[in-house]
């Protein structure tokens, strides 16, 4: 089997943001089931926690291309 | 066959040939940040011009997204001294939301975010920015002060505190900041790209291949919308990260 090691690294990079960003919006419908008005409130926080869990994946992705 | 073997698309597509004559410098990313200036600026001098009580609808588009910029992203974050901000950024997000939109639009199709040296230099910007306003606030001594030894802390615990806080504020911060629009954009522009030429590659095999080439043609347009929203996120979050970094500057205490 062959392959590189830089997608290896890659899929094990992902484990991270991928349950940091489950936890995220879990807490976000958990806060609107608990309280609908405060969609709009808590939206923008939402947002913010996933695009930087988000960023640590991304990074792993655009490495596993750059460094071959 | 037309080709032997699928050649997938790599980071050498990230690189365009000049446009005119040898220099190096002037190729499409380039045109296309020129392009997004002048975009920019003409949309919003015309929906400003013969500003009427009752609004056009250029006027209502350009006033809506100043004042999203202005409220939520001015007012909400950085708190009383927002005003003096507020064109930053505006400028900030304009520029990266056109930017990254160039990457979805048919003809031009190259979002210039993922050429790093846009995000580093946009970084150094609100580098120096909340540095500054930092430093104006506070005194030199006392704010870099504030930065390495937290008040409020028992004092072992500087062991451990003062090596990460100096490395966030000055490495760390630019760093991801740029990181994070830059990865977004080259990710985001390779999905597409591995659709497409492979949709494209799919069509010169097989009568079975040609007809699976629909499924990667219809993700890519799917992808497309997707990449679209994932835009206008990247833009969002850059400037908010941006006005946080400048509210905590401007912040008294912790």
């Amino acid at each position: 089997m062959t392959g590189t090691m830089a997608i290896v690294g890659f899929g094990l990079s992902t484990i991270g943001p991928g349950v940091a960003t489950g936890l995220v919006f879990a807490a976000y419908i958990n806060g609107v089931a608990r309280q609908p008005e405060a969609r709009a409130l808590l939206q923008p926080i939402a947002f913010l926690g996933f695009a930087l869990a988000e960023a640590l994946a991304l990074i792993g992705l655009v490495l596993a291309f750059v460094l071959k | 066959m037309a080709e032997d073997g699928f050649v997938p698309p790599s980071a050498s597509d990230f690189f365009f040939n000049p446009i005119f004559g040898n220099n190096i410098l002037f190729t499409k990313p380039v045109l296309l940040v020129g392009l997004s200036v002048v975009l920019i600026s003409v949309f919003f001098i015309a929906s400003s011009r013969k500003a009427a009580i009752v609004p056009s609808k250029l006027q209502f588009a350009g006033e809506g997204i100043y004042s999203f910029v202005r409220n939520s992203l001015g007012e909400e974050v950085i708190g009383p001294e927002f005003l003096r901000f507020v064109p930053f950024l505006f400028t900030l997000f304009t520029f990266v939301l056109c930017n990254n939109i160039f990457g979805v639009i048919p003809l031009l199709q190259f979002p210039t975010m993922s050429h790093i040296g846009f995000p580093i230099a946009l970084a150094i910007f609100t580098y120096f920015v909340y540095h500054t306003v930092g430093i104006r606030k506070h005194g030199i001594v006392k704010y870099i002060k504030d930065i390495c030894f937290m008040p409020g802390v028992p004092k072992y615990i500087y062991v451990i505190l003062t090596p990460v806080e100096f490395a966030t504020y000055f490495i760390i911060r630019p760093a991801t900041l740029s990181l994070r629009l830059f990865a977004n954009m080259f990710a985001g522009h390779l999905l597409l790209l591995v659709f497409t030429v492979g949709g494209e590659y799919l069509l010169t095999s097989t009568i079975l291949m040609k007809a699976l080439s629909i499924f990667s043609f219809g993700f890519a347009v799917g992808l497309s919308f997707f990449e679209l929203g994932i835009e206008c996120l990247q833009a969002y979050i850059f400037t908010l990260l941006t006005a946080l970094y400048i509210a905590g500057a401007l912040a008294d205490e912790h």
